[in-house]
């Protein structure tokens, strides 16, 4: 049984068909990435599993249960978690505050600051657990999401965009600890740009365009397909665009 | 470390300013002053001390729900009236024997909290938010307010407690207490300012524990970040509607400390320049946190009331350039950023902090 599935799951906003008849089945360990091209549909299909707009028709389950009705909330109760693109952290309050909200309900009291100590070491945020999350370069505060995302020890990881913004080395570096999460029993859902990234980490591939389902597949098969590099290659504004920086469209792609 | 300790350890928190020995040295050195206060003074200016204490019960809450949870409430007056009527029909109708009056008390805070339950399940469950859920509290309290100014007729009575319109109900027991050898009345004056000092002392220290618990936690997170908290796993309408209530019973309680003091509430109470008052004070002070918020209304009320007397007519002027003032100068409150100026060179600084 698959941890999470979608049936036939549609998404209009008005004359929109943004999720077109998306079946998506993830198994339980599995580094699952959704990539394609602006506007496929990925951060909708993302907000749909979370419950923050209500499907216009499918169904989505999460261990074989229906929780298409359920509020984003009690999604997270029963073991999703997820990282946003922009980093959802609260930057007001310090980094070690961060990590106790998220995690005082999971802890009793006594083992709440061990556990918070061992998060911040793991996050490599120790020296900084005093400091204003609003004050983190933007690699750290995309670091102390992921900390406060996993910190729920989800079943379901949801990354939406982990890396952007990181430097190469930031995004081999969150690589790695995505690698790491899944080995201890994770599994992972990320949209994601970065092919470097995706061939990071990815077992499985899920290729969006114009909001179905496009090609699917292990990463090498996907950068095999010749139609997807040339959705990829639609994207270009003018032919000649394309073709002059075709390496830099496809690069990703082709990497 | 038991539980109690636990407990206790949360009267200092990173949601309240002030810690450790020094402050809490600070704390006694006030509340020790302003109990012997009425040894060096005369009981009509005690008694006066006192109305600027019945206010700052309505402040505290809107610091609460505003300062720590996010949501600006234009409508605590609706649940200061609504408290304050309450305690009038009561005590009216039975009386103030065997204590009655505290009974009163209690009813009229929690009707003014069901009233809130209510009012904040449709907003907060509907998720209204930000500028509207103003709108709305607002709107609230100025319907309450149109309401009770034509209840001038003589059909407008419950039992034997006339509404009298604008005029306002009057003559309403105050608060009594039940004392072996005789009840002791609680005019203005010095008994009152001790009931109503220990309140004060015990509210306070007990809002401070709250913002410092788990729940304290949820509710900052919500005012950083609603989507990310929810994300957590939290029912953020829950945490909101109980930060509401909680905030709509302490301004019923002022509305009872009011009503009691002057035997008196009137509908203008509720209205237009009453709603406006309590967000001068919170926002002058500091919203964001509980002392600041606390001297804040304190100090707003006395330069407002030393206007008065004085004989300008230009308070309320001055209260809303007071109010333009700290909104261009320090955002986050004038005693606020005084306080943040004082503490300076006792902390330490982390770098990259503010």
């Amino acid at each position: 049984m698959p941890l999470l599935e979608t049936r036939a799951l549609n998404k209009r906003f008005g004359g929109l068909h943004v999720t077109n008849n998306v079946d998506l089945a993830l198994e339980t360990g599995q580094v699952h990435c959704l990539i394609g091209p602006n506007g496929a549909g990925k951060s909708t299909l993302f907000r749909l599993i979370l419950g923050e707009h209500p499907p216009s028709s499918g169904a989505i389950l999460f261990a074989g249960e229906d929780i298409t009705a359920l509020k984003p909330f009690q999604r997270i109760r029963r073991g999703m978690s997820v990282k946003f693109q922009v980093p959802g952290i609260f930057k007001a309050l310090s980094v070690r505050q961060n990590l106790e909200i998220a995690m005082q309900h999971h802890y009793d009291p006594a083992s709440l600051s061990r556990e918070i100590g061992a998060l911040l070491d793991f996050l490599n945020l120790t020296a900084d657990a005093g400091r204003l999350a609003g004050n983190l370069s933007h690699g750290q505060k995309q670091w102390l999401e992921i900390g406060m995302a996993v910190s729920l020890k989800p079943r379901l990881l949801l990354l939406d965009e982990p890396t952007a913004g990181m430097s190469p080395e930031e995004t081999h570096a969150t690589g790695e600890m995505v690698k790491r999460l899944n080995a201890e029993g994770m599994t992972v859902l990320a949209v994601e740009h970065d092919m470097a990234f995706v061939r990071q980490v990815a077992d499985q591939v899920t290729v969006l365009h114009l909001g179905k389902v496009f090609a699917q597949g292990t990463i090498d098969a996907i950068v095999a397909d010749e139609r997807v590099a040339a959705i990829y290659l639609g994207q270009a504004t003018a032919q000649e665009a394309a073709h002059d920086t075709s390496h830099a469209q496809t690069g990703g792609v082709h990497a | 470390m038991n539980a109690l300790t636990r407990f206790f350890r949360r009267l200092e928190g990173p949601q309240t300013l002030g810690r450790g020995p020094l402050f809490w040295l600070g704390f006694v050195v006030a509340v020790a002053c302003a109990m012997a206060y009425p040894l060096v003074s005369d009981g009509y200016t005690v008694g006066n001390t006192v109305y600027f204490f019945t206010w700052i019960f309505m402040a505290l809450g809107l610091c609460l729900i505003w300062g720590y949870g996010g949501s600006l409430s234009f409508g605590q007056t609706a649940f200061f009236g609504i408290a304050g009527y309450s305690y009038g029909i009561l005590t009216i109708n039975f009386g103030s024997a065997y204590g009655f009056t505290f009974v009163a008390l209690v009813f009229a805070v929690l009707l003014a909290a069901l009233f809130a339950a209510l009012i904040g399940y449709f907003l907060f469950f509907g998720r209204i938010s930000g500028v509207f859920l103003g709108i709305v509290t607002l709107s609230v309290t100025l319907v309450l307010e149109r309401f009770m100014a034509q209840t001038a007729g003589p059909e407008w009575k419950i039992g034997s407690a006339r509404l009298n319109g604008f005029n306002g109900m009057s003559n309403m027991p105050p608060l009594t207490l039940p004392w072996p050898g005789g009840d002791i009345v609680l005019f203005p004056d010095v008994e009152l300012y001790y009931v109503v000092l220990a309140m004060l002392v015990v509210i306070y220290l007990a809002l401070r524990i709250l913002v410092n618990s788990r729940f304290g936690n949820v509710l900052v997170a919500i005012r950083e970040n609603p989507e990310r908290a929810e994300m957590l796993g939290y029912d953020i309408r829950k945490y909101q509607l109980g930060t509401f209530v909680i905030g709509a019973a302490l301004a019923g309680l002022s509305g009872v400390l009011y009503t009691s003091w002057g035997q008196y509430i009137t509908p203008s109470s509720m209205g237009m320049t009453a709603a406006a008052l309590p967000i001068v004070w919170v926002a002058v002070g500091g919203r964001s946190d509980l002392t600041t918020t606390l001297i804040g209304t304190v100090t707003v009320l006395a330069v407002f009331q030393a206007l008065t007397i004085h004989g300008s007519q230009y308070a309320l002027v001055v209260m809303g350039a007071m109010l333009v003032l700290t909104v261009l100068l320090a955002p986050s409150g004038l005693i606020f950023a005084l306080a943040r100026l004082i503490a300076r060179p006792f902390a330490k600084r982390q770098p990259g902090d503010l």
